[in-house]
Protein backbone atom coordinates (compact mmCIF):
# COMPACT_ATOMS: atom_id res chain seq x y z
CA UNK A 1 0.00 0.00 0.00
CA UNK A 2 1.11 3.33 -1.00
CA UNK A 3 2.42 5.94 2.07
CA UNK A 4 1.11 9.38 1.80
CA UNK A 5 1.62 12.41 3.59
CA UNK A 6 -0.79 15.04 3.63
CA UNK A 7 -1.37 18.40 5.32
CA UNK A 8 -4.49 18.66 6.77
CA UNK A 9 -5.58 21.77 8.14
CA UNK A 10 -1.82 22.19 9.63
CA UNK A 11 -1.58 18.97 11.13
CA UNK A 12 0.67 16.54 9.29
CA UNK A 13 -0.67 12.86 8.56
CA UNK A 14 1.43 10.07 7.39
CA UNK A 15 -0.80 6.77 6.44
CA UNK A 16 -0.33 3.57 4.14
CA UNK A 17 -3.78 3.96 1.97
CA UNK A 18 -5.06 1.40 -0.92
CA UNK A 19 -5.31 3.50 -4.06
CA UNK A 20 -8.39 2.99 -4.59
CA UNK A 21 -9.89 5.34 -1.54
CA UNK A 22 -10.86 8.47 -2.10
CA UNK A 23 -10.11 11.71 -0.48
CA UNK A 24 -13.38 12.36 1.31
CA UNK A 25 -12.96 9.21 2.50
CA UNK A 26 -9.36 9.88 3.87
CA UNK A 27 -10.29 13.11 5.33
CA UNK A 28 -13.34 11.44 7.25
CA UNK A 29 -11.81 8.08 8.16
CA UNK A 30 -7.94 8.75 8.92
CA UNK A 31 -7.77 12.22 9.73
CA UNK A 32 -10.98 12.91 11.54
CA UNK A 33 -12.31 15.73 9.72
CA UNK A 34 -15.55 14.73 9.80
CA UNK A 35 -16.77 18.35 8.59
CA UNK A 36 -16.40 17.02 5.34
CA UNK A 37 -19.75 15.20 4.12
CA UNK A 38 -20.43 12.88 1.22
CA UNK A 39 -23.14 14.34 -0.58
CA UNK A 40 -23.51 12.57 -3.89
CA UNK A 41 -22.29 9.50 -5.43
CA UNK A 42 -22.06 11.47 -8.68
CA UNK A 43 -19.68 14.66 -8.70
CA UNK A 44 -22.88 16.87 -8.40
CA UNK A 45 -23.42 18.03 -4.75
CA UNK A 46 -20.32 19.94 -3.85
CA UNK A 47 -20.89 18.97 -0.37
CA UNK A 48 -17.40 17.80 -0.05
CA UNK A 49 -15.88 20.64 -1.55
CA UNK A 50 -11.99 21.53 0.27
CA UNK A 51 -8.86 23.33 -0.60
CA UNK A 52 -6.21 21.22 -1.90
CA UNK A 53 -3.38 24.05 -2.14
CA UNK A 54 -5.41 26.37 -2.02
CA UNK A 55 -8.04 25.64 -4.81
CA UNK A 56 -11.06 23.84 -4.58
CA UNK A 57 -11.67 20.28 -5.40
CA UNK A 58 -14.47 17.65 -5.14
CA UNK A 59 -12.98 15.46 -2.43
CA UNK A 60 -15.21 12.83 -3.53
CA UNK A 61 -12.91 13.20 -7.24
CA UNK A 62 -9.57 13.06 -5.64
CA UNK A 63 -7.59 10.38 -4.42
CA UNK A 64 -5.85 10.34 -1.41
CA UNK A 65 -3.21 9.30 -2.84
CA UNK A 66 -3.43 11.87 -5.34
CA UNK A 67 -2.81 14.67 -2.65
CA UNK A 68 0.30 13.37 -1.32
CA UNK A 69 2.55 15.90 -0.54
CA UNK A 70 -0.38 18.46 -0.76
CA UNK A 71 -2.21 20.51 1.82
CA UNK A 72 -5.90 20.06 2.20
CA UNK A 73 -7.91 22.85 4.32
CA UNK A 74 -10.90 21.75 5.45
CA UNK A 75 -13.73 23.93 6.65
CA UNK A 76 -12.83 22.79 9.66
CA UNK A 77 -9.44 24.41 9.05
CA UNK A 78 -10.88 27.83 8.83
CA UNK A 79 -11.10 30.60 12.15
CA UNK A 80 -8.56 31.20 14.48
CA UNK A 81 -8.61 30.28 18.59
CA UNK A 82 -12.68 29.46 18.40
CA UNK A 83 -13.55 33.01 16.38
CA UNK A 84 -15.33 31.96 13.14
CA UNK A 85 -14.37 32.70 9.95
CA UNK A 86 -16.06 35.61 8.00
CA UNK A 87 -17.50 33.18 5.43
CA UNK A 88 -18.92 31.19 8.68
CA UNK A 89 -19.89 34.00 10.76
CA UNK A 90 -22.17 35.16 7.47
CA UNK A 91 -23.44 32.18 6.78
CA UNK A 92 -25.15 32.20 10.50
CA UNK A 93 -25.82 35.72 10.17
CA UNK A 94 -27.95 35.56 6.69
CA UNK A 95 -29.20 32.17 7.55
CA UNK A 96 -28.08 30.94 4.42
CA UNK A 97 -28.23 27.36 5.73
CA UNK A 98 -31.33 24.72 6.61
CA UNK A 99 -30.41 21.33 7.24
CA UNK A 100 -26.80 22.61 6.93
CA UNK A 101 -25.48 19.60 4.70
CA UNK A 102 -24.33 21.45 1.72
CA UNK A 103 -22.78 24.34 4.26
CA UNK A 104 -18.95 23.08 4.67
CA UNK A 105 -18.79 22.49 0.66
CA UNK A 106 -20.67 25.94 0.03
CA UNK A 107 -18.26 28.32 2.54
CA UNK A 108 -15.30 26.57 1.15
CA UNK A 109 -16.21 26.61 -2.48
CA UNK A 110 -17.48 30.95 -1.97
CA UNK A 111 -13.89 31.10 0.12
CA UNK A 112 -12.43 30.05 -3.13
CA UNK A 113 -14.13 32.58 -5.19
CA UNK A 114 -13.60 35.09 -2.76
CA UNK A 115 -9.56 34.41 -3.66
CA UNK A 116 -9.93 34.99 -7.18
CA UNK A 117 -12.33 37.79 -6.91
CA UNK A 118 -13.09 39.61 -3.91
CA UNK A 119 -16.02 41.58 -4.66
CA UNK A 120 -18.28 39.16 -7.08
CA UNK A 121 -21.57 40.55 -8.02
CA UNK A 122 -24.44 38.44 -7.34
CA UNK A 123 -23.82 36.70 -11.14
CA UNK A 124 -20.40 35.84 -10.33
CA UNK A 125 -21.29 34.50 -7.06
CA UNK A 126 -23.89 32.35 -8.67
CA UNK A 127 -21.69 30.99 -10.89
CA UNK A 128 -18.85 31.08 -9.03
CA UNK A 129 -21.29 28.35 -6.39
CA UNK A 130 -22.57 26.38 -10.01
CA UNK A 131 -20.63 23.28 -8.63
CA UNK A 132 -22.16 23.34 -5.26
CA UNK A 133 -26.00 22.37 -4.60
CA UNK A 134 -28.58 23.58 -1.87
CA UNK A 135 -31.71 21.69 -1.72
CA UNK A 136 -33.15 24.09 0.78
CA UNK A 137 -32.44 27.60 0.65
CA UNK A 138 -33.29 29.03 -2.51
CA UNK A 139 -30.00 30.32 -2.53
CA UNK A 140 -30.97 33.54 -2.06
CA UNK A 141 -29.17 34.03 1.75
CA UNK A 142 -25.85 32.08 0.33
CA UNK A 143 -25.74 34.84 -1.86
CA UNK A 144 -26.21 37.41 0.57
CA UNK A 145 -23.68 35.88 3.03
CA UNK A 146 -21.35 35.97 0.52
CA UNK A 147 -21.67 39.44 -0.66
CA UNK A 148 -21.34 39.77 3.22
CA UNK A 149 -18.74 38.20 4.29
CA UNK A 150 -16.45 39.77 0.94
CA UNK A 151 -17.88 43.66 2.10
CA UNK A 152 -16.06 42.05 5.49
CA UNK A 153 -13.31 40.46 4.15
CA UNK A 154 -12.27 43.51 2.13
CA UNK A 155 -11.93 45.46 5.52
CA UNK A 156 -8.66 45.84 6.85
CA UNK A 157 -10.27 45.74 10.18
CA UNK A 158 -11.95 42.52 9.50
CA UNK A 159 -9.25 40.82 7.87
CA UNK A 160 -6.54 41.31 10.91
CA UNK A 161 -9.21 38.66 12.44
CA UNK A 162 -8.52 36.15 10.07
CA UNK A 163 -5.17 36.02 8.98
CA UNK A 164 -3.01 33.08 9.48
CA UNK B 1 -19.43 3.89 -3.33
CA UNK B 2 -15.92 3.30 -3.73
CA UNK B 3 -14.38 1.92 -6.03
CA UNK B 4 -12.76 -1.48 -7.16
CA UNK B 5 -9.96 -2.26 -6.34
CA UNK B 6 -6.69 -1.49 -8.85
CA UNK B 7 -3.04 -1.39 -8.98
CA UNK B 8 -1.73 2.53 -8.85
CA UNK B 9 1.21 3.91 -10.47
CA UNK B 10 2.45 7.58 -10.22
CA UNK B 11 5.00 7.98 -13.12
CA UNK B 12 8.00 10.61 -12.30
CA UNK B 13 8.99 11.26 -16.16
CA UNK B 14 6.91 10.94 -19.60
CA UNK B 15 9.80 7.99 -20.80
CA UNK B 16 8.75 6.40 -17.38
CA UNK B 17 4.78 6.84 -17.99
CA UNK B 18 4.57 5.52 -21.55
CA UNK B 19 6.82 2.06 -20.54
CA UNK B 20 4.28 1.49 -17.34
CA UNK B 21 1.43 2.16 -19.73
CA UNK B 22 2.64 -0.07 -22.33
CA UNK B 23 3.31 -2.75 -19.44
CA UNK B 24 -0.03 -2.07 -18.02
CA UNK B 25 -1.40 -3.91 -20.54
CA UNK B 26 -5.38 -3.46 -22.11
CA UNK B 27 -6.92 -2.87 -19.24
CA UNK B 28 -5.36 0.11 -17.65
CA UNK B 29 -6.74 3.33 -17.62
CA UNK B 30 -4.50 6.85 -17.42
CA UNK B 31 -6.00 8.80 -14.89
CA UNK B 32 -4.72 12.99 -15.78
CA UNK B 33 -7.61 15.23 -13.77
CA UNK B 34 -9.66 12.59 -12.82
CA UNK B 35 -13.28 14.34 -13.31
CA UNK B 36 -14.25 12.59 -15.25
CA UNK B 37 -12.90 9.12 -14.37
CA UNK B 38 -13.75 9.46 -10.72
CA UNK B 39 -17.18 9.50 -11.27
CA UNK B 40 -17.23 6.19 -13.29
CA UNK B 41 -14.99 4.27 -11.40
CA UNK B 42 -17.15 5.41 -8.09
CA UNK B 43 -19.93 4.08 -9.93
CA UNK B 44 -18.26 1.35 -11.16
CA UNK B 45 -18.88 1.93 -14.14
CA UNK B 46 -15.33 1.28 -15.09
CA UNK B 47 -13.38 -1.60 -13.39
CA UNK B 48 -9.47 -1.03 -14.81
CA UNK B 49 -6.83 -3.31 -13.55
CA UNK B 50 -4.12 -0.37 -13.24
CA UNK B 51 -4.39 3.38 -13.15
CA UNK B 52 -1.27 5.12 -14.31
CA UNK B 53 -1.48 8.44 -12.36
CA UNK B 54 -0.16 11.60 -14.69
CA UNK B 55 -0.55 13.87 -11.73
CA UNK B 56 3.18 14.51 -11.42
CA UNK B 57 4.62 15.06 -15.32
CA UNK B 58 4.42 18.68 -14.66
CA UNK B 59 6.03 19.38 -18.13
CA UNK B 60 2.68 18.36 -19.75
CA UNK B 61 1.03 20.99 -18.31
CA UNK B 62 2.99 23.54 -20.39
CA UNK B 63 0.94 25.94 -22.96
CA UNK B 64 3.44 27.85 -25.20
CA UNK B 65 3.98 30.05 -28.68
CA UNK B 66 4.73 27.87 -31.29
CA UNK B 67 4.78 30.53 -34.28
CA UNK B 68 1.32 30.10 -35.94
CA UNK B 69 -0.01 27.51 -33.60
CA UNK B 70 -0.71 27.52 -29.76
CA UNK B 71 0.46 24.56 -28.25
CA UNK B 72 -1.40 23.14 -25.27
CA UNK B 73 0.50 20.17 -22.46
CA UNK B 74 -2.32 17.54 -22.87
CA UNK B 75 -2.45 18.12 -18.66
CA UNK B 76 -2.88 21.95 -18.37
CA UNK B 77 -6.14 22.23 -16.56
CA UNK B 78 -9.64 23.88 -17.24
CA UNK B 79 -8.94 26.83 -14.72
CA UNK B 80 -5.20 27.02 -16.64
CA UNK B 81 -6.28 27.60 -20.35
CA UNK B 82 -8.99 29.84 -19.30
CA UNK B 83 -5.96 32.07 -17.90
CA UNK B 84 -3.65 31.95 -20.22
CA UNK B 85 -2.99 34.99 -22.09
CA UNK B 86 -1.53 32.79 -25.62
CA UNK B 87 -5.48 30.87 -25.27
CA UNK B 88 -6.97 34.29 -24.63
CA UNK B 89 -5.54 35.83 -27.68
CA UNK B 90 -5.14 33.60 -30.34
CA UNK B 91 -7.96 30.79 -29.27
CA UNK B 92 -10.59 32.55 -27.70
CA UNK B 93 -12.85 30.00 -29.39
CA UNK B 94 -11.07 27.45 -26.51
CA UNK B 95 -11.74 30.27 -23.68
CA UNK B 96 -15.10 30.14 -24.17
CA UNK B 97 -15.68 26.95 -24.58
CA UNK B 98 -14.00 26.26 -21.58
CA UNK B 99 -15.71 28.84 -19.16
CA UNK B 100 -18.86 26.37 -20.09
CA UNK B 101 -17.02 23.73 -18.77
CA UNK B 102 -18.51 21.89 -15.40
CA UNK B 103 -17.72 24.31 -12.30
CA UNK B 104 -14.60 25.94 -10.90
CA UNK B 105 -13.81 23.07 -8.56
CA UNK B 106 -14.16 20.57 -11.54
CA UNK B 107 -12.01 22.92 -13.80
CA UNK B 108 -9.20 23.27 -10.91
CA UNK B 109 -8.25 19.06 -11.44
CA UNK B 110 -10.42 18.40 -15.67
CA UNK B 111 -7.57 18.78 -18.45
CA UNK B 112 -7.67 20.13 -21.99
CA UNK B 113 -5.79 16.66 -23.03
CA UNK B 114 -8.58 14.66 -20.58
CA UNK B 115 -11.28 15.90 -21.91
CA UNK B 116 -10.40 15.37 -25.59
CA UNK B 117 -8.68 11.49 -24.94
CA UNK B 118 -12.22 10.86 -22.86
CA UNK B 119 -14.25 11.81 -25.87
CA UNK B 120 -17.82 12.12 -24.51
CA UNK B 121 -19.44 12.88 -27.17
CA UNK B 122 -21.25 15.42 -24.60
CA UNK B 123 -17.98 17.06 -23.72
CA UNK B 124 -17.42 20.60 -25.21
CA UNK B 125 -13.44 20.47 -26.13
CA UNK B 126 -13.95 17.93 -29.03
CA UNK B 127 -15.78 19.84 -31.55
CA UNK B 128 -13.45 22.97 -30.44
CA UNK B 129 -10.57 21.11 -31.36
CA UNK B 130 -12.42 19.68 -34.60
CA UNK B 131 -13.55 23.21 -35.31
CA UNK B 132 -10.22 24.33 -35.00
CA UNK B 133 -8.55 21.64 -36.90
CA UNK B 134 -6.27 20.88 -33.77
CA UNK B 135 -3.56 18.28 -33.95
CA UNK B 136 -3.25 15.96 -31.04
CA UNK B 137 0.53 15.00 -30.16
CA UNK B 138 1.02 11.30 -28.77
CA UNK B 139 3.46 9.16 -27.27
CA UNK B 140 4.16 5.57 -27.00
CA UNK B 141 6.84 3.16 -26.26
CA UNK B 142 6.62 2.84 -30.01
CA UNK B 143 7.41 6.55 -30.80
CA UNK B 144 5.61 9.43 -31.25
CA UNK B 145 2.64 10.57 -33.98
CA UNK B 146 0.62 13.39 -35.01
CA UNK B 147 -3.58 12.78 -35.08
CA UNK B 148 -5.38 15.53 -36.98
CA UNK B 149 -9.00 15.97 -34.94
CA UNK B 150 -11.01 15.24 -37.92
CA UNK B 151 -9.56 11.70 -37.25
CA UNK B 152 -9.06 11.73 -33.17
CA UNK B 153 -12.74 10.69 -32.29
CA UNK B 154 -13.63 7.28 -33.75
CA UNK B 155 -16.72 6.14 -31.96
CA UNK B 156 -18.90 6.81 -28.80
CA UNK B 157 -16.43 7.38 -26.06
CA UNK B 158 -13.41 6.23 -28.44
CA UNK B 159 -10.57 7.74 -29.69
CA UNK B 160 -7.87 7.18 -31.97
CA UNK B 161 -5.40 6.56 -29.34
CA UNK B 162 -4.18 3.25 -29.25
CA UNK B 163 -3.92 1.20 -25.91
CA UNK B 164 -0.43 2.61 -24.94
CA UNK B 165 -0.54 5.38 -26.33
CA UNK B 166 -0.60 9.02 -24.19
CA UNK B 167 -2.23 12.13 -25.31
CA UNK B 168 0.78 14.95 -24.95
CA UNK B 169 -0.11 17.85 -26.29
CA UNK B 170 -2.54 19.17 -28.55
CA UNK B 171 -1.28 21.80 -31.52
CA UNK B 172 -3.71 24.37 -32.29
CA UNK B 173 -3.53 26.84 -35.61
CA UNK B 174 -3.91 30.52 -34.49
CA UNK B 175 -6.96 32.49 -35.36
CA UNK B 176 -5.89 35.22 -37.51
CA UNK B 177 -7.22 39.02 -37.36
CA UNK B 178 -11.04 39.53 -38.72
CA UNK B 179 -12.08 36.52 -36.91
CA UNK B 180 -14.94 36.24 -34.68
CA UNK B 181 -16.02 33.32 -32.47
CA UNK B 182 -18.83 31.45 -30.06
CA UNK B 183 -19.46 28.82 -28.42
CA UNK B 184 -23.34 28.06 -27.85
CA UNK B 185 -24.35 25.37 -25.47
CA UNK B 186 -27.56 24.76 -24.52
CA UNK B 187 -28.25 22.53 -21.36
CA UNK B 188 -30.90 22.15 -18.52
CA UNK B 189 -29.32 23.11 -15.57
CA UNK B 190 -25.98 25.54 -14.69
CA UNK B 191 -23.96 22.47 -14.64
CA UNK B 192 -25.34 19.70 -16.95
CA UNK B 193 -23.31 18.15 -19.99
CA UNK B 194 -24.79 20.03 -23.33
CA UNK B 195 -27.61 18.75 -24.99
CA UNK B 196 -26.21 20.30 -27.98
CA UNK B 197 -23.57 22.52 -28.56
CA UNK B 198 -21.84 24.21 -31.74
CA UNK B 199 -18.50 25.51 -31.70
CA UNK B 200 -18.62 28.50 -34.66
CA UNK B 201 -16.02 30.66 -35.97
CA UNK B 202 -16.00 33.62 -38.78
CA UNK B 203 -14.12 35.34 -40.83
CA UNK B 204 -15.00 38.58 -42.07
CA UNK B 205 -13.62 40.15 -44.75
CA UNK B 206 -15.64 43.90 -46.61
CA UNK B 207 -18.66 42.69 -45.53
CA UNK B 208 -18.73 39.22 -46.84
CA UNK B 209 -18.06 35.49 -44.45
CA UNK B 210 -14.82 35.20 -46.26
CA UNK B 211 -14.18 31.74 -44.08
CA UNK B 212 -16.21 29.66 -41.72
CA UNK B 213 -15.92 26.78 -39.38
CA UNK B 214 -18.75 24.94 -37.22
CA UNK B 215 -18.73 22.14 -35.00
CA UNK B 216 -21.43 20.09 -33.43
CA UNK B 217 -21.38 18.92 -30.08
CA UNK B 218 -23.59 16.27 -28.76
CA UNK B 219 -25.26 15.74 -32.58
CA UNK B 220 -24.00 12.11 -32.87
CA UNK B 221 -21.17 9.63 -31.46
CA UNK B 222 -18.67 11.89 -32.12
CA UNK B 223 -18.57 15.75 -32.52
CA UNK B 224 -19.19 16.54 -36.23
CA UNK B 225 -18.27 19.95 -38.53
CA UNK B 226 -21.81 21.49 -39.99
CA UNK B 227 -19.69 21.02 -43.21
CA UNK B 228 -23.10 22.02 -45.05
CA UNK B 229 -23.35 25.21 -43.11
CA UNK B 230 -19.74 25.91 -43.88
CA UNK B 231 -20.49 25.17 -47.92
CA UNK B 232 -23.96 27.49 -47.56
CA UNK B 233 -22.10 30.24 -45.73
CA UNK B 234 -19.02 30.88 -47.57
CA UNK B 235 -18.45 33.60 -49.29
CA UNK B 236 -22.20 35.19 -48.45
CA UNK B 237 -22.88 38.78 -47.83
CA UNK B 238 -22.61 39.27 -43.82
CA UNK B 239 -26.35 39.46 -42.52
CA UNK B 240 -28.75 37.62 -40.39
CA UNK B 241 -31.04 36.13 -42.88
CA UNK B 242 -27.99 34.82 -44.87
CA UNK B 243 -26.24 32.73 -41.25
CA UNK B 244 -29.91 31.84 -40.53
CA UNK B 245 -30.57 30.09 -44.03
CA UNK B 246 -27.05 28.46 -43.66
CA UNK B 247 -28.06 27.77 -40.41
CA UNK B 248 -30.81 25.91 -41.46
CA UNK B 249 -28.55 23.15 -42.63
CA UNK B 250 -26.84 22.42 -39.43
CA UNK B 251 -28.29 18.98 -38.85
CA UNK B 252 -27.40 17.43 -42.20
CA UNK B 253 -26.12 14.49 -42.40
CA UNK B 254 -25.84 13.45 -38.58
CA UNK B 255 -27.67 11.33 -36.67
CA UNK B 256 -27.89 12.62 -33.02
CA UNK B 257 -28.75 10.24 -30.09
CA UNK B 258 -32.36 10.26 -28.00
CA UNK B 259 -31.74 9.97 -24.54
CA UNK B 260 -33.63 11.24 -21.48
CA UNK B 261 -32.69 15.07 -22.13
CA UNK B 262 -33.93 15.32 -25.74
CA UNK B 263 -35.40 13.17 -28.72
CA UNK B 264 -33.55 12.94 -31.98
CA UNK B 265 -35.76 15.33 -33.90
CA UNK B 266 -35.39 17.84 -30.55
CA UNK B 267 -31.55 17.94 -31.27
CA UNK B 268 -32.13 18.66 -34.94
CA UNK B 269 -34.36 21.25 -34.07
CA UNK B 270 -31.78 22.54 -31.60
CA UNK B 271 -28.76 22.46 -34.34
CA UNK B 272 -30.36 24.79 -36.31
CA UNK B 273 -31.68 27.29 -33.54
CA UNK B 274 -28.01 27.18 -32.12
CA UNK B 275 -25.81 27.22 -34.98
CA UNK B 276 -27.78 30.05 -36.00
CA UNK B 277 -27.23 32.13 -32.97
CA UNK B 278 -23.85 31.17 -33.26
CA UNK B 279 -23.14 32.32 -36.35
CA UNK B 280 -25.12 35.57 -35.75
CA UNK B 281 -23.10 36.00 -32.26
CA UNK B 282 -19.40 35.26 -34.06
CA UNK B 283 -20.02 37.51 -37.12
CA UNK B 284 -21.27 40.12 -34.99
CA UNK B 285 -24.30 40.89 -36.39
Amino acid sequence: MPRITVEVDGAVHQDDVEPRVLLVHHLRDRAGRTGTPVGCDTSNCGACTVLMDGLSVKSCSVLAVQADGREITTVEGLGLGGAPHPMQRAFHEEHALQCGYCTPGMIMAAIDLLRENPDPSETEIRAGLEGNLCRCTGYQNIVRAVRRAAAEMRDPAAAREVAP
Amino acid sequence: MIPAAFDYARPASLDEAVRVLADAGEDAKVLAGGQSLMPLLRLRLAYPDALVDLDRLDGLREIRDDGDAVVIGALATHHQVLRDPLVNEHLPLLARATATVADPAVRHRGTFGGSLAHADPAGDLPAVALALDAVLHARSVRGEREIPAAEFFVDWMTSALEPDELLTAVRIPKLGPGWGVHYEKFHRTAQAWAIVGVACAVRRVQGAVEDVRVALTNMGPVPVRASAVERFAEGRTLSRDALRAAAAHAADGTGPPADLHGSAEYRTHLAGVLTARALTAAAGV
